[in-house]
């Protein structure tokens, strides 16, 4: 690990002068995915502001009937605290599906945001090309091991997934993260917060660099009652997702008002499928319907040499995730 | 006051970088690089030391204090090895810093017995054959201990089939089959692992009911 420049903020104001006056400092909250990083040199920071003191671990309502969530609240608390459970029931299942109870113990709300991709080619420091790790290196798994890789929305310079399974939920439940920097707060919507790589793939979020993440924001849900978190893996539990979906309805009198359908595993961000949610919505709940939502959801689908399998699989599970969230299945 | 080093790659590195002795003023440390202070209690025994800030917890408890019971598996938080309490919540102490931990209770397989009594965990462990060769042992009880008390305070699997029940749910061996996956057996001795969770619990029960 390289040598690094330690210090331990007890306010916000400070934490972000401090990573402002740094060239390539990082803030560490849980660790779990930048210490990994660090063992590998694939991050070398030269300084380390650890903002696990300050006071942002806190989950609570909000005036508007939505749920403020802490950038600093651990996945397992997020996951278990009662609010979150009954009124954002989809969102404790995706962080539930994630990593493991000791990984969760440690990782934040804010740095499950900011996970970066775990494409070997990325995670291999030592020699592998990579655009996102060493930009203008090129792409190993354009031809490689792609088995894992995007389906959707990559470009010629990359081709990861985003690892998250928070993040899939939260685009569902249309989040808003709110952030604070040297000129003070601004929101950014969850979609607009990752990017897709373009011929940037070293910058996966829109997040200033001395920015920091004060919470994640959800507006009241009427979806509590529909929704299922559906992830699809090599292993039972334990393992990132090849495909995954959350699927988010509002049902009345068996007619869908609304609804939300997003993958996970298949793009370097949350992918929404806005034409597969058009589908569906105004219809009654109807396997029928359910299964034209599948076909809609992989028509712009890209699959490389070795990741054709997920197509089909994005379409099954698009189908049985909402089968599930309808109560049909 | 001990200085503790770094282990890169197998390699020692005996000497800090600069600054030895540097203290760490919250919010305007000045000195880049050098050990720093650092206190905490592992095993209800308190210490103060100074530390390189790339050392990991697990390296701390292994080289510095030679609590040799937690292991290095694959040091990348895949394996469960290296897992031990912070304040009673299970880690992998191989990927949180050691001074992140300034003022907290560290448990390890060293620290569960009390009073001379192995854990009961530690026991059904024995009585169940939850082994072979022993490597992944301490992690697999100080999670299995840390399990015990989540499920009892309510908390969810993502296989809980109504999450909006809060209180404590039935501990079934698909439940402990998921709420262990952070601990991997290169033996295979999952079957043995999830019944001496499953006594554990059950005699968890019987000693607080």
């Amino acid at each position: 690990m390289n040598p690094f420049d330690y210090r331990r903020a007890s306010g916000a104001e400070t934490a972000i002068s401090s990573i402002a006056g740094s060239a390539h400092g990082k803030f560490l909250a849980g660790g779990t995915n930048l210490i990994d990083l660090m063992k590998n040199g694939v991050e070398r920071p030269e300084r380390l502001v650890d903002i696990n003191r300050l006071p942002l671990a806190k989950i609570e309502p909000l005036p508007n009937g939505g749920l403020r969530l802490g950038a600093l609240a651990r996945n397992s608390d997020t996951a278990n605290h009662p609010l979150v459970r009954q009124h954002y029931p989809l969102l404790s299942r995706a962080i539930l599906s994630g990593a493991s109870p000791q990984l969760r113990n440690l990782a934040t709300n804010g740095g499950n945001l900011l996970q970066r991709t775990r494409c070997w080619y990325f995670m291999d420091a030592g020699s592998s090309q990579c655009n996102k790790r060493a930009p203008g290196s090129g792409c190993g798994a354009l031809e490689g091991l792609n088995r894992y890789h995007a389906i959707f929305g990559a470009s010629d310079k990359c081709i990861a997934t985003h690892p998250s399974d928070m993040c899939v939920a939260l685009v569902a439940l249309d989040a808003t993260i709110r952030v604070r920097g040297p000129k003070g707060e601004r929101t950014i919507p969850i979609a607009d917060f990752h990017r897709l790589p373009g011929d940037t793939p070293q910058i996966d979020t829109n997040l200033g660099k001395d920015e920091l993440i004060l919470s994640i924001d959800l507006p009241k849900s009427s979806f509590a009652n529909h929704s299922h978190y559906l992830k699809v893996r090599d292993r039972a539990s334990y393992e990132f997702a090849l495909v995954s979906v959350a699927a988010a309805m509002d049902i009345q009198d068996r007619r869908i008002r609304s609804a939300r359908i997003v993958l996970g595993g298949v793009a370097h961000k949350p992918w929404r499928c806005e034409d597969a949610e058009k589908m569906v919505i105004g219809n009654h709940v109807d396997a029928t319907f359910f299964e034209d939502a599948g076909e809609i959801a992989i028509r712009n689908a890209r699959p490389y040499q070795r990741n054709a399998f997920k197509v089909a699989l994005a379409r099954r599970a698009v189908t049985k995730a909402l089968s599930l969230a309808g109560g049909l299945a | 006051m001990a200085t503790v080093g770094v282990l890169t790659g197998g390699a020692y590195l005996t000497k800090p970088l600069r600054g030895r002795g540097a203290t760490l003023v919250e919010d305007a440390h000045e000195a880049a690089g050098g050990a720093l202070p650092l206190t905490l209690k592992v095993n209800g025994q308190p210490h103060s030391i100074e530390i390189d800030p790339r050392v990991t917890l697990l390296d701390l408890l292994r080289e510095n204090f030679g609590l040799t019971g937690s292991k290095k598996g694959c040091d990348h938080g895949q394996c469960g090895a290296c897992t031990v309490l912070a304040n009673g919540r299970r880690i992998n102490s191989c990927l949180s810093l050691a001074v992140v931990h300034e003022g907290d209770e560290i448990t390890t397989i060293e620290g569960l017995a009390k009073n001379g009594e192995i854990h009961p965990a530690q026991s059904a462990f024995i009585e169940h054959d939850g082994f072979q060769c022993g490597y992944c042992t301490s992690g697999q009880i100080c999670s299995a201990v840390a399990l015990l008390s989540e499920h009892q305070r309510g908390d969810a699997s993502v296989i809980t089939a109504d999450l909006s029940v809060t209180g404590p749910l039935e501990l079934t061996p698909e439940e402990i089959r998921e709420r262990m996956s952070g601990n991997i057996c290169r033996c295979g001795a999952y079957p043995g692992i999830v019944a001496a969770v499953q006594d554990a619990h059950k005699k968890n029960g019987r000693t607080k009911a």
